[in-house]
């Protein structure tokens, strides 16, 4: 196992050497212009061109690349070009509303998720089961702006039980924090206790069938210990890929979602970084998405072995 | 009453609410503020954004000021200009302090007026004519001219475009073209800066040793008279939230109230409306004169017989309460409003006439290339309706969508339109940034110095310097009604009308400001 996840994480270095030329290259090949959206509109031709040159714009491809990589590998991934932040400080800033609210979210799907899926597929083809199938449609096929702005609705102004909308840390005040991020991470569950819901059940419907839960069953085990004991967790590989790519989906961002409830993440810092061409920041938040990504697929993979002994690394 | 008013657990959501320190959400001295857009650029200098700007208003203060007559008025200091129109000299009212606790002295305005020379039009215009600007005493400084110059002091007082504000001598020794990264002013707020979060949220705390001016409050002069210990400016990136946010009590200000959801906030005992910036904004088109089918005058006049106003206008705001169909390209309700060779914009358009004079031109089908932009709100209209009315006088149109940034990018090239350059494109100002020929950034006519459709124009020269040679209001509306028609005949850009954004503000505030953009001096809120 040890080498296993040295090997997996020195597999990683190339992926993210790819992707940051990739990014790099990507991006001064889009049309668009920093100098014009920090000197904005009444700025002259000349005026632009020697922003441009103070940025260090106007230098070839390859020494800002170099550079880059140069103070990368350092540790240093440079500075806003639109705010003059330091980029750590950006994004450290905005990637804890992300990570709370992708938290919160994968917790209260799988909570309700999977005894869904659970019941569904011990009650196939029953009113129960079509209940949830018709839920996990719904969740689907409903845009997560339309659930979202539902409950602001119902919860929050016709109610008045929380707020419309923002963000408090909860070292500050938990309290704040937590009725903040209710509806937030609601709105986002919706789609994936759908997605969980269905995989959960699929996955169940699969070993159901198989003799070793006929033997339990033989044996005189009660129902519950025969699903959640021996199907479920032979069923569990599959759901735990969905619950793990499902959550490096929400830390990579979630725009609409961000905005609907005005939380600072870093869904909304990516989006207004590329609508600045603020290269250095979306350069990071990439680089970023991409390490999440492969550790969230390592852990995943780690995960089979406790699920499924027969899994071996 | 709504549906679940009658289940509402009043008592238990309550105690919960206060539990959850959900109650107040913002305390009874704090305003919290949607404004336009976020800010995320600090520098007022490098940067013509409006968010940088009104930031600026905030944290630093002026030495002259404009009030809602459109007079200079004395803010930081008194100016008095000698018999021969060559010497201004300024002196610092008592009791001026920068954040960081130091005096205010007359080397850090000098510091901040040259910084400013290199950036600004109205700046420019004053350094080709400066002789010295030294300092005279320890309160004085005077700026020498090598000729007359009337529109000094309205330059230095004016409030947008590049706005004159005076920092630390050792922050303004900042080359002009490379950010400050230090933001201490001497203005009625302090910028809070382990609170910012670029894009998200400002903060501004009253700062203490402020002395307000003399005389009542009126626009950027006069007492700024702060009446509350902080100010928040949130964004919100969409605006439904932000209108439920300020119904729900969660903000007490939102600076553009979107037309189509105004309805949402109207009739509401809690929410006052009202449009405050009372001149509005400008939308015009600008096009290429390097290029064909733009380079020849008759094309461009055949292009503006073909558009409307009122037609760009409604698809634009909707609602014409908001809207003001308007020919004077310095901007309908202020002291140069002219409409002379408007007829056409202001009546509807003239198609016919238009067809006819392409036809006059010798039109050859050159597709104009009119960018649209497709993630700005306030952008997104104009070319549709003008890409129809154009095709209906029958000129080739090739509409291309791209976001804003791209179009910026663009329209700085001078390409050919079918290699990457451009014929056509749309945008909005603030009344203030057109109404004065000096500050109207599209009246340059100096070709390749000029703004983006670099026009050459020796007559525009000739006009705007015979009204900065102008001292007296009259003689500079005379000149100014001359530049009307010229722009119109010549078509520098099209003038699209005006319109109004209103704002929407928490009953419990009052003093809010009529001024052209949001300021909060003067403004109260009252204990929940």
């Amino acid at each position: 196992m040890p080498v296993y996840f040295v090997r997996r994480v020195l597999a990683a270095i190339p992926v993210m050497l790819v992707v940051a030329v990739f990014v790099f290259l990507l991006l001064r090949l889009t049309p668009g212009d920093p100098a014009a959206i920090i000197a904005g509109d009444m700025a002259t031709p000349a005026q632009l061109e020697r922003i441009r040159d103070t940025l260090g714009l106007n230098d070839p491809l390859h020494v800002q690349f170099l550079s880059w990589m140069g103070r990368i590998l350092q540790g240093d991934f440079g500075t806003s070009l639109i705010s003059n932040k330091p980029v750590i400080e950006l994004v450290e800033d905005r990637m804890w509303p992300t990570i709370w609210i992708a938290l919160i979210t994968i917790t209260l799907s799988v909570i309700i998720a999977v005894p869904m899926g659970v019941l569904a597929a011990w009650r196939h083809r029953t009113w129960v089961d079509h209940i949830v199938m018709t839920f996990s449609v719904l969740g689907f096929s409903i845009p997560v702006f339309v659930i979202g702005y539902l409950l602001i609705k119902l919860f929050a102004i016709d109610l008045r039980w929380v707020p419309v909308q923002g963000y408090k840390a909860p070292s500050g005040d938990f309290g704040g924090f937590a009725i903040r991020a209710v509806l937030p991470a609601l709105t986002l569950a919706s789609i994936y206790i759908a997605l969980i819901a269905r995989m959960t059940r699929a996955s169940l419907l699969d070993v159901l069938n198989e003799d070793y839960v006929r033997t339990a069953r033989a044996k005189g085990l009660a129902e519950r210990r025969v699903l959640f004991r021996h199907a479920l967790r032979n069923a569990a590989v599959p759901v735990m890929t969905v619950i793990g790519t499902g959550f490096a989906l929400l830390i990579s961002g979630v725009v609409v979602t961000e905005s609907v409830f005005n939380i600072p993440g870093l869904g909304r810092l990516t989006v207004d970084s590329i609508f600045a061409r603020d290269y250095p920041v979306i350069q990071a938040l990439i680089l970023l998405t991409s390490g999440i990504y492969v550790a969230v697929n390592l852990l995943i993979d780690l995960s089979y072995t406790l699920l499924d002994p027969r899994i071996r690394y | 009453m709504n549906a679940f008013s009658s289940i509402r657990p009043k008592g238990l959501v309550a105690a919960a609410a206060v539990a959850l320190g959900l109650a107040a959400p913002a305390s009874a001295q704090t305003i919290t503020a949607v404004m336009h857009s976020g800010l995320r650029v600090l520098d007022p200098v490098i940067t013509t954004a409006h968010i940088t700007r009104d930031n600026a208003f905030m944290i630093y203060d002026t030495l002259l000021a404009m009030n809602s007559d459109f007079e200079v008025t004395p803010q930081m200091a008194s100016a008095e200009m000698s018999e021969d129109g060559l010497t201004y000299t300024f002196t610092l009212r008592d009791g001026l302090k920068w954040h960081d606790g130091g005096d205010v002295t007359p080397a850090d305005c000098i510091a901040s007026i040259k910084r400013w020379m290199v950036r600004d039009g109205g700046g420019q215009m004053i350094a080709d004519r400066m002789e010295s600007l030294e300092a005279t005493g320890d309160k004085s400084f005077a700026l020498k001219l090598k000729e007359p110059f009337p529109y000094t002091l309205q330059a230095m007082s004016k409030p947008s475009g590049l706005a004159l504000f005076m920092m630390p001598e050792r922050i303004a020794s900042t080359p002009a073209d490379q950010a400050i990264t230090e933001y201490v002013g001497s203005g009625p707020f302090r910028f809070v800066e382990d609170e910012f979060q670029p894009g998200v949220k400002v903060v501004y705390e009253k700062f203490e040793d402020y002395v307000p001016a003399e005389g009542p409050q009126s626009w950027f002069s006069g007492a700024k008279d702060v009446k509350v210990d902080r100010v928040e400016w949130v964004t919100m990136p969409d605006a439904q939230t932000s209108i439920n946010a300020l119904m729900n009590g969660e903000i007490d200000y939102m600076e553009a109230v979107p037309v189509d959801l105004l309805p949402l906030l109207e009739g509401m005992d809690t929410v006052e409306t009202e449009v405050l910036a009372k001149l509005g904004s400008v939308t015009i088109g600008r096009m290429n004169f390097l290029y064909p089918p733009f380079d020849d005058p008759k094309i461009r006049k055949a292009a503006l017989m073909a558009l409307s106003q009122e037609d760009v206008l409604t698809a634009l705001i909707g609602n014409p309460e908001y809207f003001t169909v308007c020919g004077a390209i310095f901007g309908c309700g202020t002291p140069l409003e002219f409409a002379d060779g408007s007829d056409t914009l202001t009546s509807g358009g003239d198609i016919e006439g238009a067809k006819a004079l392409l036809e006059e031109a010798g039109y050859d089908g050159t597709p104009v290339v009119l960018m649209q932009p497709t993630d700005v709100v306030t952008l997104t209209a104009q070319p549709i309706v003008a890409a129809q009315a154009l095709r209906a006088a029958g000129f080739t149109v090739d509409m291309q969508p791209m976001d804003w940034q791209t179009l910026v990018t663009r329209r700085a090239s001078q390409a050919k339109p079918s290699e990457g350059g451009w014929n056509l494109f749309f945008t909005n100002w603030i009344v203030p940034e057109v109404s004065n020929p000096l500050a109207n950034i599209m009246l340059n006519g100096r070709g390749d110095d000029a703004w983006f459709g670099w026009p050459s124009d020796p007559e525009i020269e000739s006009l705007l310097g015979e009204y900065a040679a102008a001292s007296e209001l009259d003689a500079q509306k005379a000149v100014a009604q001359k530049i009307q028609a010229h722009v119109m005949e010549n078509v520098n850009y099209i003038h699209l009308g005006q319109y109004n954004s209103p704002s929407a503000w928490g009953a419990s505030l009052s003093g809010v400001s009529d001024a052209p953009f949001p300021v909060f001096w003067g403004v109260e809120k009252a204990a929940d």
